[in-house]
C-alpha cells in the first residue's frame, strides 16, 4: 500500500473581478476552481482534462500554493500546506515541482542549460560544491536524453523537444515526490511528443513519482494516467480510474469530450456517433444555477436547473456529479 | 475524368537568410481535384504551410519560388499582384490557425465580412450586411445579428474561427486552403468546425486543402493525403490506403506514435528517434535516413524519388524496379 502524498479537499480559487461602476465598482467572484477534492498516492498519475477555462491549470498551481486558495485544504504528507509560513513552505516545495507548457518561455534565455538545471540545487543545496553540482547536472541531462556536451548552450539553441527535456531535468533534479505537468507536450510535434511522454513515464517509474498531468489531449491522458478527473467551469464532473472513465463514462460531458476526440482511422472517424454540445461555454462570472453543465447538456431536465448534483458512485473509486448518470449515454467505442 | 482545380508542379521555395539559403520546399508536385479534400500532414518545418503560402503569393519578402501552381487557367506563381487580388479571397480563400491574429482587432467582425463582399462582389452596404449575416448563420454562429456588431475580442476562439471560415466562404470559393484550422480550439469546438467543413464539401462541392499535424483530423475529412518531411512529399495516397497500409517509414512512424482511443493502451509509446533535420544542413541521400530504422547504404548516398510502390512514396524499400 503506497502512502497518500496529497489530500486535496474542497479546494476553491476565486478571483474578485470588478463588474460595472467605474468609480465605486462591485466585485463578483470568478470561480476558477470551486470545490475540487482528490487524493494522490506515490507513483500515481492523475490526469486532469477539460476545455480551456475549466480550471485545470488553476488546480495545478493552487495545489503547489503558487496561487492562494480561497477555501478548502491541501494536505501534503498529512500537513496542511495552506497554513505554512513562507519558510516552511519553501522547505516543503523541495519535493514538489512543475513542468510548464511552453518549453522555451519557461526557460530564462540568458542562462545556459546547465545553469537552468542547477538552479534548484543552488536554492536547496547551498553547500554543494561546484564540481558535485556539475556532475549531478550532467547525470540528469543523460537521464532526460540530453547530451552532456550541451551543458553550456542557451535555450534558443535547442529545439522545442529539447527545451522541454531541460524543463523536465530542472523539475527532477531534487528528486521530487510530486510533479505537476501543465500541458507538457501540447506544444511539441507528434514524433517528439511520444518521446517526451515515454520519458515522463520512465522517470515516474524510476522515482516513484506522483504526477498531476494536465492536458486537453484525451488520448495522451489515457496513455499516461492511472486516474482521470474531468473539470468543467471549475467543478469536478467525474473522476474515475482510467479504464472505467474511458470505457464507461457516466457524465454526459465526459461522453461528449470523448466522442469529439479525432481518431486516426478513416473508417471509425466517419462512422462513429458524436454527442454534440449545444451553445457556448457560459461565463464563469455568471455560472448556470444547479448543475453548471446543464446549459449545454443533451440530458438536462428541470431538476438540473434547480438542484446542484451531489456525488454519485457508479463504481469503486468512480465519482460522478450528474442527476442523470444512470441513463445510458452514448456508446463510446474504446478498447478496454 | 476528374477535374484538377489546383495543380502544383515542381514547386521550390527558398529563403535567403543571413546564414545562407534555406530550402523550405523542394520539388513538390500536388494537385487537388474538384470537390475533394486533400490533407497535408507533417511536423513543424516540413514545408506544409510554406507550400501553400507560396501558392497564395503570401511568402515573406526573402522567399523565392520556382515551378508552377495552376488554378483555373492562371499560374499563381507568375501572376502579378492585381491578378492575384481578383482570385484570392474570391475563388481561392485561406483559413489560418490563429483566429485572433487573422482578424483585425479594432474592426467589428461584421465590417470585416462586408468589406469582402463590397470589394469582390460590388455589393452595397445593405445587401452586404444581409449576405454576411446569412453566412454567419450558415457557419452556425448563434445570434448572428448581435455578433455582427462585436469586436473579435468579444468572441470565443471557436466563434472567431467560425467568423474566419465565414469570411473565406463569402464569395463562394472553389478552393479553401485551411492551415491548421482547428489546432487552437478545444476538441468539442474542433469537431463542430470539421463537421461544418464536411458539410460544405458534401453539399456545396467546395474543395479543401487541409494542412495539419493531427492525423485524427485528416482521417475524418480528407479524401487523399500527402505526407511531407523536410520540404518534400514523401508519401501520397488515398486516405483509407495511407491509414491501412502506409509504406514510407516516416508515415508508419507517425501513425504508430499517435496513441488512439480505439486501441488498448501500451506501456511504452513507439517513437521516431531523433528530431526533424535543420533545413540548412539536410543530410545527404534520403532526408529521413538518420531517423529511419530500416536504413541501408543506398539511403545515405542517394535520394529516393517519389515513385509508385504500393502508394506513391519516396523509399527504396518499396520501389520494386531498381532505378
Amino acid at each position: 500500500m503506497s502512502e497518500t502524498l496529497l489530500d486535496v479537499k474542497d479546494l476553491k480559487v476565486h478571483y474578485p473581478v470588478r463588474t460595472g461602476g467605474l468609480v465605486i465598482g462591485t466585485y463578483t467572484p470568478l470561480k476558477a476552481l470551486d470545490g475540487v477534492s482528490f487524493e494522490l498516492k506515490a507513483g500515481e498519475t492523475l490526469g486532469v482534462v477539460g476545455e480551456s477555462g475549466c480550471g485545470k491549470s488553476t488546480l495545478g498551481r493552487a495545489v503547489l500554493q503558487l496561487l492562494p486558495a480561497t477555501g478548502g485544504a491541501v494536505a501534503w504528507l498529512g500537513r496542511a500546506l495552506n497554513d505554512l509560513d513562507a519558510k516552511a513552505l519553501k522547505a516543503e516545495r523541495e519535493r514538489m515541482q512543475i513542468v510548464f507548457q511552453d518549453p522555451l518561455a519557461s526557460l530564462d534565455p540568458r542562462m545556459t542549460a546547465g545553469d537552468i538545471i542547477a538552479e534548484p540545487l543552488r536554492n536547496y543545496r547551498p553547500h554543494m560544491s561546484k564540481a558535485e553540482m556539475k556532475a549531478k547536472v550532467k547525470d540528469m541531462m543523460g537521464r532526460v536524453g540530453l547530451h552532456s556536451t550541451m551543458i553550456n548552450r542557451y535555450p534558443h539553441e535547442f529545439s522545442g523537444g529539447q527545451c522541454q527535456r531541460i524543463g523536465i531535468a530542472r523539475a527532477m533534479i531534487l528528486d521530487p515526490k510530486l510533479v505537476v505537468c501543465d500541458e507538457p507536450v501540447s506544444a511539441l510535434d507528434v514524433s517528439i511528443r511520444a518521446q517526451v511522454v515515454n520519458l515522463l513515464m520512465e522517470l515516474q517509474r524510476a522515482m516513484n513519482l506522483a504526477m498531476i498531468f494536465i492536458s486537453h489531449d484525451l488520448s495522451i491522458v489515457r496513455h499516461i494516467s492511472h486516474r482521470v478527473m474531468v473539470l468543467y467551469l471549475g467543478k469536478t464532473m467525474e473522476i474515475a480510474p482510467r479504464d472505467a472513465l474511458y470505457a464507461a463514462p457516466r457524465h454526459p460531458y465526459t461522453q461528449a469530450l470523448l466522442s469529439a476526440v479525432p481518431v486516426p482511422d478513416p473508417t471509425i472517424a466517419r462512422a462513429r456517433p458524436r454527442l454534440a454540445l449545444a451553445g457556448e461555454l457560459p461565463s464563469p462570472l455568471n455560472p448556470p444555477s444547479g448543475c453548471v453543465f446543464r446549459t449545454r447538456c443533451p440530458r438536462a431536465t428541470k431538476v438540473c436547473a434547480e438542484v446542484e448534483p451531489t456525488r454519485a458512485q457508479p463504481g469503486t473509486g468512480h465519482d460522478v456529479w450528474c442527476h442523470h448518470w444512470r441513463e445510458s449515454g452514448l456508446e463510446t467505442k474504446v478498447a478496454p | 475524368m476528374t477535374q484538377r482545380i489546383l495543380d502544383i508542379s515542381g514547386l521550390n521555395v527558398r529563403f535567403a537568410t543571413e546564414d545562407g539559403e534555406v530550402a523550405a520546399v523542394s520539388d513538390v508536385s500536388l494537385h487537388v481535384n474538384k470537390g475533394e479534400c486533400l490533407g497535408i500532414v507533417g511536423e513543424s518545418g516540413c514545408g506544409k504551410s510554406q507550400t501553400f503560402m507560396a501558392v497564395m503569393g503570401l511568402l515573406a519578402a526573402n522567399g523565392k519560388t520556382t515551378g508552377s501552381a495552376r488554378f483555373g487557367g492562371i499560374d499563381l506563381l507568375k501572376a502579378d499582384e492585381r491578378t492575384l487580388n481578383t482570385v484570392r479571397g474570391n475563388r481561392l480563400a485561406m483559413v489560418f490557425q490563429d483566429p485572433m491574429t487573422s482578424l483585425t482587432p479594432h474592426m467589428r467582425v461584421g465590417r470585416q465580412l462586408t468589406e469582402v463582399l463590397e470589394r469582390h462582389r460590388g455589393m452595397d452596404a445593405k445587401a452586404a450586411r444581409a449576405e454576411a449575416i446569412a453566412m454567419m448563420a450558415r457557419v452556425q454562429i448563434p445570434e448572428p445579428e448581435r455578433r455582427f456588431a462585436m469586436h473579435p475580442h468579444e468572441l470565443s476562439g471557436g466563434l472567431r474561427q467560425r467568423i474566419v471560415l465565414a469570411m473565406a466562404l463569402l464569395c463562394g470559393p472553389e478552393l479553401v486552403i485551411a492551415d491548421e484550422p482547428t489546432t487552437a480550439l478545444d476538441v468539442t469546438v474542433q469537431a463542430l468546425i470539421l463537421d461544418l467543413m464536411r458539410e460544405l464539401k458534401e453539399k456545396h462541392g467546395t474543395s479543401f486543402v487541409l494542412i495539419t499535424h493531427d492525423l485524427g483530423v485528416v482521417a475524418g475529412l480528407a479524401d487523399r493525403v500527402a505526407v511531407m518531411y523536410a520540404g518534400r512529399v514523401v508519401e501520397s495516397a488515398g486516405v483509407r490506403e495511407i491509414f491501412a497500409a502506409p509504406r514510407h517509414p516516416y508515415t508508419k512512424g507517425l501513425l504508430a506514435c499517435t496513441p488512439r482511443l480505439t486501441d488498448a493502451p501500451t506501456a511504452v509509446l513507439p517513437t521516431i528517434p531523433g528530431q526533424p533535420p535543420d533545413l540548412q544542413k539536410l543530410p545527404p541521400g534520403c532526408s529521413f535516413h538518420p531517423r529511419c530504422a530500416a536504413v541501408f547504404d543506398r539511403c545515405r548516398a542517394e535520394r529516393p524519388a517519389l515513385a509508385e510502390g504500393g502508394t506513391l512514396n519516396a523509399c527504396f524499400l518499396n520501389h520494386t524496379v531498381a532505378a
